[in-house]
């Protein structure tokens, strides 16, 4: 190829210079991005290439169904318990186990933790260096820096001499040579924008942010013991509730309510004081980004749906964050979706590190195939014997991730694609968030569609998050006033209970997108387990037919200041929250053992 | 390369006194166990030394224990990131990615010879080439073999690293590797869990850069002072099961008293971590105090121990005084012996008084006779 045009719209162009960015970094897992760049340095053409694959398929086959949620629960820390709260909701779909209100109270107010844990960590720690210049912030002056800060914000840590310690604090990283983390960062980067009080500011609040996190996930620890990774269980959740009894210390006390509530409360006020601030003034320095940067997210949006308010029930009457699939732009039509639907969600592995009996053909998750195949393709470079691999052919396969299509379409996932289905739904305080902002910043709806549109989706939700977990904690309350404490539904915990053969689905909304778990249950043990998690969808390879997933449609047409230095691949990548060992866990059903390598 | 600045000279120009710092070393010393006199070891040590470099390598894993490290509330990842060590490579938080970040495990591997640490998070798939892990466009095995030939030492995070994991699980498909088996001559410490203890990682990295030396490890390469007694030993849920109080179903009269969980599978008898004593999330809970069974995280081969929920079985007993070398060398598949001991002795008990508890050991003492305890 050297200029096409693939099925769904987009204009690929490889006869550019190749730039390679391997590791990708500040991401979960191990991601590889190659792109062209034209003679303007304007990226034509890009490669999503998933290097990591931990077969979990023949691990989980034959194991019991109730210990399942702790073995995929391993498949991502960062987002940790999304799975096994998928895992959970699958078992429970195939064997009919309604949950008890409490525990589904309990579920959501873990996960919206999570949210607003994710979303904030993702913003500090993993996004915000690609707009703030650390360097920078040295020339600041604290007393300006202490002025935009309180014009900004009531957070009370915003004196001079605050800023001035920070200061201090860098420069004296800087100069010792041993600058850590930010060794080798792209440090005067001519996209860099801000000016040096707002990088000041936001590295004070990087410090601030990363000591506050470890606040947020103590609510996971109060009802899963610990986090990452606490503890879940089919039917309900193991923490179980007394509040007025004799013994009431060893279980969900008024003590433990008590801390939850605090926590929650000290979470809602970082959030909207210092988290929604800092992207605000960030943003507005970065106007030319709601432009750039947008691939598919203003035709094709997909979410599961998540965070019932009424237990066992997920239509969107009952689900906080509605289901649906947006299809063209057209925001006037919700698309139903369905999990159990063969015709809607099925995988591709013509451009994946796999084989298919038939590679042209998608397979829905409960029959899915894992038949690991990894070679490089006949145009590829390197790679050989052990060397680096220099390029990479797309025109093969070249991805340890599979192409998830949603009734043939690529589809982007994520709090930007959770928010506009929401909007589009009608939810009112959603509109009044997402216009609030865009009126904020002066710009049109279109504007979300973009780069900087997923960076701020993703902070209103985190404000959303943090919002409905005071609500979903006075949800809690109420049903322990009502008498309603039950936390699990043991009635069919025996296997014997089982039948024979049974299949579910369990959905979730990950804060990085759309989670599907899929099971197959026959004898009492797990036949057949698949997951398609939100990075597969974003990240994903070409399709037989041509389609680009969202990362490289992303990735088109944004122009780069010095392809060497690769800021910007950084921002557009890091904008969609990669998770790549959630997306390359490649669960399957045949437990096939790996094939040879060959490199052609 | 500039002057290597030590801890002391870093914190101090940073505007925190001499009096804080103390305060600092204070908390340092309490943490790591080592008394009032410890104090004045703490300070000596980060007056003296230079921010020792560390580059945190990813395997095949999933980020947990780099989360559970940036959950570490004494010291805080913040401070052990700005001030304790010079944290150069970790594909996590870093700045730099691609090429620049290559330089960076290259550069401080030519500067730092011998000098520096290498903690390595997940482990190395050695099937197909190695290609099931890709870094660089090379199989991570590379990037690991040449970081390890010259690091100081090597810190094992996470089961991953000191045993497998998940995806070591049978059949382990990308015949995933724990770090330990491929290197033999710089020393390696295991830190299992999954994740650890936020604060066993720190107190792990804080001892050595204090003492300036490793830690006493057990045979399996964990430092003694966090993994050399049981989750069962120190459980506050311990006098439920002497007592013979035992949670019989979820959501059960037991379960809302909180009591013991062995009989819902606890893996606590068998586990050797710091969880019941030290807690997590800075001590808010664990996972027995929220009312679910230790899976044995931190034991290898843990996965292919289930399932999870049946309780542990009981075999020839060994023996209350005894300890992790010991019982590795008896062999994990006995472990549970050790609760038909004192299963058995709840029965005698009950038998010597007469009575029968509310929810008691009953079944569970019945089945977990031995040959050796009945007697």
């Amino acid at each position: 190829m050297s200029q096409i045009t693939t099925p769904n719209g987009f204009t690929l162009d490889n006869s550019g210079r190749r730039v390679v960015i391997d590791p990708v970094t500040r991401i979960e897992g191990h991601l590889r991005i190659e792109v062209n760049v034209d003679s303007g340095n304007v990226i034509r053409n890009a490669v999503s290439v998933g290097t990591m694959w931990r077969g979990l398929e023949p691990i989980l086959k034959g194991r019991d169904p109730r210990d399942a949620w702790a073995f995929v629960q391993r498949i991502c820390g960062v987002c940790t318990g999304v799975h096994a709260l998928a895992s959970v909701r699958a078992v429970e779909d195939a064997l009919g186990i309604p949950i008890p209100a409490s525990a589904n109270s309990i579920r959501n107010i873990m996960h919206l933790a999570l949210y607003a844990h994710d979303h904030l960590v993702h913003f500090y720690h993993l996004h915000a260096l690609d707009w703030v210049d650390v360097v920078s912030a040295l020339s600041a002056s604290p007393k300006a820096t202490s002025e935009l800060a309180q014009s900004i914000s009531s957070w009370p840590n915003s004196s001079p001499g605050y800023f001035s310690d920070v200061q201090k604090k860098v420069k004296q990283m800087v100069g010792s040579g041993q600058l850590g983390p930010f060794r080798n960062g792209y440090w005067g980067h001519p996209a860099y924008k801000l000016p040096p009080e707002a990088n000041l500011m936001a590295v004070a609040h990087y410090i601030e942010a990363l000591n506050f996190q470890r606040e947020i996930v103590k609510i996971q620890a109060v009802f899963g013991g610990k986090n990452p990774h606490p503890m879940w269980l089919v039917g309900g959740v193991p923490s179980a509730i007394n509040v007025h009894g004799a013994g009431a210390v060893g279980a969900i006390n008024i003590e433990r309510l008590n801390l939850v509530a605090d926590i929650a409360e000290r979470t809602l006020a970082f959030i909207s004081q210092v988290y929604i601030p800092d992207l605000l003034a960030i943003a507005s320095f970065y106007k030319d980004w709601f432009k750039l940067g947008g691939g598919l997210s203003s035709q094709n949006l997909l979410s599961y749906g998540e965070f019932p308010s009424i237990a066992n029930d997920t239509s969107n009457h009952s689900l906080m964050l509605p289901r649906g699939a947006i299809l063209g732009g057209d925001l006037t039509h919700l698309h139903e979706v369905d999990l159990k639907d063969p015709n809607q969600v099925h995988e591709f592995v013509d451009h994946s590190w796999y084989n298919y009996p038939d590679e042209k053909a998608g397979l829905h998750p409960w029959d899915g195939v894992t038949d690991m195949n990894f070679r490089l393709g006949p145009k590829s470079r390197g790679g050989k014997n052990g060397e680096r691999i220099e390029e990479i052919d797309e025109g093969d396969k070249y991805s340890y991730i599979k192409a998830p299509r949603w009734k043939g379409h690529a589809m982007e996932v994520g709090p930007l694609a959770r928010l506009v289905i929401a909007y589009a739904a009608g939810d009112k305080r959603v509109k009044e968030m997402v216009d609030g902002t865009l009126k904020k910043l002066d710009l049109p709806l279109t504007a979300l569609f973009s780069t900087m549109g997923r960076t701020a989706a993703r902070g209103l939700e985190g404000l959303w998050a943090a919002e409905k977990l005071k609500e979903e904690i006075a949800g809690l309350q109420a049903n322990i006033r009502s008498g309603n404490t039950a936390t699990a539904n043991t009635e069919k915990w025996e296997p014997k209970t089982w039948p024979t053969e049974a299949k579910g689905a369990g959905y979730s909304e990950a804060p990085r997108g759309a989670l599907g778990h899929w099971i197959k249950i026959k004898e009492g043990r797990i036949d057949n387990y698949q997951c398609v998690v939100p990075t597969t969808w974003n990240a994903s390879p070409r399709d037989p037919a041509g389609n680009i997933g969202p990362y490289e449609a992303a990735l088109l047409g944004v122009p780069m200041a010095n392809p060497s230095k690769p800021l910007e691949i950084l921002r557009v990548v890091h904008s969609f929250d990669p998770c790549l060992a959630c997306a390359t866990h490649v669960i399957g059903p045949d437990g096939g053992l790996l094939t040879e390598a060959k490199i052609l | 390369m500039s002057k290597h600045e030590t801890f002391y000279e870093v914190i101090r120009q940073r505007g925190v006194s001499r009096r804080e710092f103390l305060g600092f070393c204070a908390v340092m010393a309490t943490m790591l166990g080592i008394g009032p006199k410890g104090v004045a070891t703490v300070a000596h040590a980060m007056e003296t030394k230079p921010r020792i470099p560390v580059l945190w390598l990813h395997g095949l894993e999933c980020t947990c224990c780099s989360e559970s490290f940036l959950r570490s509330g004494h010291p805080m990842a913040s401070e052990i990131i700005t001030s304790m060590i010079s944290l150069d490579y970790d594909d996590t938080i870093m700045a730099a990615a691609g090429d620049q970040a290559e330089e960076i495990v290259h550069d401080i591997i030519r500067d730092y010879r011998g000098e520096y640490i290498l903690a390595v998070e997940g482990n190395i798939p050695l099937a197909n080439d190695g290609m099931a892990c890709i870094v660089g466009g090379r199989p991570f095995h590379h990037q690991f073999d040449e970081a390890a030939e010259h690091a100081k030492a090597i810190i094992a995070w996470g089961t991953c690293a000191s045993s497998g994991c998940v995806q070591a699980a049978r059949p382990n498909p990308t015949q995933a590797t724990p770090v330990h088996k491929l290197v033999s001559h710089v020393p390696v410490i295991n830190v299992p869990g999954c994740p650890p203890i936020a604060e066993v990682m720190t107190g792990v990295l804080s001892y050595i850069l204090t003492y300036d030396r490793l830690p006493e490890l057990d045979h399996q390469l964990r430092p003694k002072m966090f993994y050399s007694q049981r989750v069962h030993d120190k459980c506050y849920r311990r006098a439920h099961f002497d007592a013979g109080q035992f949670v019989e179903a979820w959501d059960d009269d037991g379960a809302r008293q909180g009591w013991c969980l062995y009989k819902m599978g606890c893996r606590g008898p068998t586990t050797y971590n710091a969880c019941s004593s030290m807690g997590w999330n800075e001590g808010v809970s664990f996972p027995i105090k929220s009312g679910h069974g230790c899976i044995g995280c931190s034991e290898e081969g843990f996965w292919d121990r289930g399932p999870f929920y049946e309780r542990l079985p009981d075999m020839h007993q060994w023996g209350i005084e005894s300890n992790a070398d010991k019982v590795a060398v008896v062999g994990a598949s006995v472990l549970g012996g050790a609760v038909a001991v004192q299963a058995g002795a709840t029965l005698v008990k009950r038998i010597l008084t007469g009575k029968r508890l509310k929810g008691s050991a009953d079944d569970a003492a019945d089945e977990t006779e031995t040959p050796g305890n009945k007697k």
